[in-house]
């Protein structure tokens, strides 16, 4: 994280004078101040607000002083009509507003302090004994300064709950908090959750085109894009689903998430399916980790059974579904005990097996990244008025049906590694009423990403039946 | 060399091409350059509409038959076909301001202008944005495209209006007083660019109002045929 250094030396102590400044502990770009200029330009002459140089030369090329992009490919020269020569700017961040060389980030220090609430918490339910050692754990990584923590919890082990001991401590001691992830539908459904949680508290869900925009709050919910507009005040940061696109393809991501965190402030990490580089870090002691190896119901993970069809590849190819799939379906809709979550590796084999489904079953729905009806789509499923959805892989993770059997097609397929498919898998019984589920992978022929996906189940399986 | 729209690295073939000919730097994997689908087969004389057969579109049909529009633009030519995969890298050029977008479309441009060198008048005028777009933006696709067409694009128009064309009814865009605005002396001859027709309406208000300050044959070229 050399960027951040270079940028905490660079700024200039500033009076407490700011404490009224909207800008407070935000990065932003001139055309997302919303203020008159006048306002502005007396904030930077109190020193509230610091202009920063948005791109800056390095040794070796450039650095976007935003999202810390230093790599040369991801800058760019255009004509520029501001100061009418050559201008470079950043490609790395440009969804969030183009960031031009030739003008400056508005800088607000983050001096704002926020209400110290004794009893936040209202949320009335309990922490099984599976979350309650990984929950102690939480608030005391909370309540100390430059703490990390990694907590590996099943998929359905709460992984929400146990943050709120570790909140409300936070929130007595007067912290301000980001609780980040990398998708907007997780942004979705965790805000009604913690603003029930949290009723006296103020708190704000952030994501592309939330209706949230401000971002003043003391706990902010947010997709980890949304980092890349503030910088030095968070005192307690947690990123959920770290393993997930595109968090952990994202370099810039980090560094957004770790300029936005103080310099004394606390990282959780949460996550069902590590990568590589966090079991690395494991192993040799870099990152401390806690364990929760149950769902919170105190049963097993499902696990998956693997069922070879060698003809599966050929088959969808040509437009058909193998007969194999279509009775299990068909037995499985039968039964109607349980929805069925059917994932699919891409859309085009979505939009086409969802077309040769529906002549069979009049309850089935599909959704992919490209559907703009998915939120509606994904609500009617969860009221079970649908009862088959078809997804692609966006509905992996952080979303809970009560009582769901999960066929995965092609799970031989480049776009299922090992962490899709434990996550597609983890779909299943999450519902203490029903705690079980069928969990079935379809594939042409047995891949790695399978074969650990599985072992990795069985694995916390039996880690958690010791417990 | 890396792809601009994905960031895939781009592997250049090797063979006896790359040793005896000039290298040529792709700027696209081949997977994004199907998203940019050229036109070809029977299209509109007009506007360059793709049709079951060469004949004139409904629409050009109308703008003929009106008095005020008839011969206004003599003809519109135009490189890609419009269909979503385009709109996203519009969008990422022209709204988010991509500006190096460009590149894509450089060597199918480079090519077009070869190819019509001798009919195409060679007075290449961009179709001008309103002084708080070109804030807004930085700069102005339609001559970032005539800087790849000419070294020096003729400025001849001034935008009077500063709406967005894209939030408009075809009426609206029809129906309502000429927002551009000529310089007085103009050649007889001249090329119009802009990055997309879509009702052709821009074009021939700009086109009239070359023609009013004494421009007597006017076509045009644009990136997407919408």
């Amino acid at each position: 994280m050399k960027g951040c250094c270079i940028l905490v030396s660079s700024l200039p102590n500033t009076p407490d004078s700011s404490a009224l400044c909207p800008l407070s502990g935000k990065l932003l770009l001139k055309h997302e101040l919303h203020y008159p200029d006048e306002q502005i330009h007396q904030w930077l002459n109190e020193g509230a607000v610091t202009h920063i140089s948005s791109i800056e030369k390095t040794l070796t090329g450039r650095r976007c002083m935003r999202c810390g992009n230093t790599k040369h490919y991801l800058f760019a020269e255009m004509p520029c009509h501001a100061c009418q020569s050559t201008c470079y700017y950043c490609r790395n961040c440009i969804q969030m507003g183009r960031v031009l060389a030739c003008q400056p980030l508005y800088y607000g220090a983050s001096a704002t302090s926020y209400p110290e609430h004794p009893e936040p918490c209202e949320w009335e339910g309990s922490l099984s004994r599976f979350q309650l050692d990984a929950a102690t754990r939480i608030t005391a990584a909370m309540a100390s300064e430059r703490e990390r923590l990694l907590v590996w919890a099943v998929c359905g082990a709460g992984k929400t709950e146990m943050l709120f001991p570790g909140l409300t401590q936070a929130l007595s001691q007067g912290k301000r908090i980001c609780l980040a992830t990398p998708r907007t539908d997780v942004v979705r459904e965790l805000l009604p959750r913690m603003k029930a949680a949290f009723p006296g508290v103020s708190l704000e869900g952030l994501y592309g085109d939330s209706p949230d925009k401000a971002g003043d709050a003391q706990l902010i919910i947010a997709t980890t894009h949304q980092l890349y507009r503030y910088a030095y005040c968070f005192d307690v940061v947690v990123i959920d689903e770290i393993d997930a696109f595109p968090f952990h393809a994202d370099p810039s991501l980090n560094y957004a998430a770790k300029r936005a965190a103080k310099a004394t402030a606390s990282f959780i990490y949460l996550t069902a399916t590590p990568r590589r580089k966090q079991k690395w870090a494991i192993a040799f002691r870099q990152l401390p980790v806690v364990f929760v190896a149950r769902r919170f119901h105190g049963y097993p993970l499902p696990v998956p059974q693997l069922k070879m069809i060698a003809s599966l590849r050929r088959q969808l190819k040509a437009g058909q579904l193998p007969n194999v799939i279509a009775q299990h379906i068909a037995s499985q809709q039968q039964r109607g005990t349980r929805q069925l979550l059917l994932f699919v590796p891409t859309i085009q084999l979505a939009e086409m097996l969802t077309d040769l489904l529906a002549a069979h079953y009049s309850s089935i729905t599909s959704v992919h990244s490209k559907d703009p009806d998915r939120e509606h789509k994904i609500q009617q499923f969860r009221n079970r008025e649908k009862s088959l959805l078809m997804t692609t892989t966006i509905l992996e993770r952080g979303v809970t049906f009560p009582s769901v059997d999960v066929f995965v097609l092609d799970a031989g397929h480049d776009v299922f590694d090992e962490a899709a498919l434990v996550q597609m898998a983890g779909r299943a019984g999450r519902s203490p009423d029903d705690p079980c589920g069928d969990v079935i992978f379809y594939h042409a022929g047995k891949r790695n990403a399978m074969v650990d996906a599985v072992a990795a189940i069985k694995r916390m399986n039996r880690i958690g039946s010791t417990l | 060399m890396r792809c601009l729209l994905c960031h895939a690295s781009i592997e250049q073939d090797v063979n006896w091409d790359t040793v005896l000919k000039p290298v040529e730097t792709r700027v696209m994997c081949a997977a994004c350059r199907e998203t940019l689908p050229l036109i070809e087969g029977n299209v509109c004389p007009i506007c360059n509409r793709k049709m079951d057969c060469n004949a004139t579109c409904s629409d050009c049909q109308k703008w003929e038959q009106s008095d005020k529009w008839q011969g206004v633009l003599k003809r519109n030519q135009s490189l890609y076909h419009y269909h979503e995969g385009i709109q996203e890298v519009i969008t990422q050029w022209k709204y988010r301001g991509d500006y190096v977008l460009v590149k894509l479309f450089q060597s199918d441009i480079e090519r077009i202008v070869k190819d019509r060198r001798k009919q195409w008048p060679t007075a290449v005028v961009p179709i001008p944005l309103s002084s708080e777009r070109l804030v807004e933006r930085g700069f102005n696709q339609a001559e970032a495209i005539a800087r790849l067409m000419t070294r020096k694009p003729v400025h001849l128009l001034e935008r009077l209006d500063s709406e967005k064309q894209s939030k408009k009814t075809r009426y609206e865009r029809l129906n309502r007083i000429n927002p551009f605005r000529s310089k007085t002396s103009v050649p007889p001859h001249v090329l119009l660019v802009d990055d997309i027709y879509t009702t052709g309406a821009t074009l021939r208000y700009a086109a009239k109002a070359l023609q009013d300050a004494g421009c007597l044959h006017i076509e045009s070229f644009t990136l997407i045929r919408g």
